[in-house]
């Protein structure tokens, strides 16, 4: 039973994974290219560490599991949005499809001289 | 049957990985590069996870703990870059 039940978690992870790879190299744009790696491997890992952790269920294991997963949790997040953050403020060109953009307002802010 | 689910675990890993890598390779900007090689270092904490899990080695979980830490430094050092270059 749990040997099937990871089988299924490890599955799903590489699945995920993959589907993080097409999307990085498939979607139009640097920010949907961004999403599309961020949540899809983040959950990818987890995925695979809940499968790892109902493979070994030995203390040393489920410990590094978790800290795996929480640091990656914590960590993805946040290098997504500095790496967005920098393309923002580089300039990156949208994708045409994009619905709403606010960045013309904020930069027509930040380019009137204060005084 | 464990072993062939590993077995195509790993292998759909690698063809991720080379996926990012071809987006490495011909991404348009830097942006793109660092996004690549963000989803590069995932992974290899995931092929790690699964080479730990076949093996009952837990000293791939510390390599993978420790590939995570350096990832995101880089990561976040490439964007510190990317936003100091002038375009």
């Amino acid at each position: 039973m749990t040997e099937w039940l990871s089988g299924v978690l490890f599955i799903a992870g590489a699945a995920l994974a993959l589907l993080a790879g097409v999307g990085v190299l498939r979607m139009p744009d640097v920010f949907t290219r961004m999403q599309a790696s961020t949540k899809a491997s983040t959950l990818g890992l987890g995925c695979l560490l809940a499968g790892l952790a109902i493979r070994q269920p030995e203390v040393s294991f489920v410990v590094r599991a978790a800290t795996i997963g929480a640091f990656m949790m914590l960590t993805s997040a946040v290098a997504a949005h500095v790496i967005a953050r920098a393309a923002a403020l580089g300039g990156a060109p949208l994708w045409n499809g994009t619905v709403i953009d606010e960045r013309p307002a904020e930069r027509a802010d930040s380019e009137n001289p204060r005084d | 049957m464990l072993h062939i689910v590993f077995a195509v675990t790993l292998t759909t890993l690698a063809v991720a990985a080379v996926l990012a890598f071809i987006r490495l390779v011909c991404g348009p900007t830097l942006p793109d590069r660092v996004i690549a090689i963000d989803l590069m270092g995932v992974l290899i904490v995931c092929l790690l996870v699964v080479v730990a899990a076949s093996t009952a080695q837990r000293a791939f979980l510390d390599v993978a703990i420790v590939i995570a830490l350096i990832s995101f430094v880089g990561t976040v050092a490439y964007a510190r870059y990317v936003e100091r270059e002038p375009s």
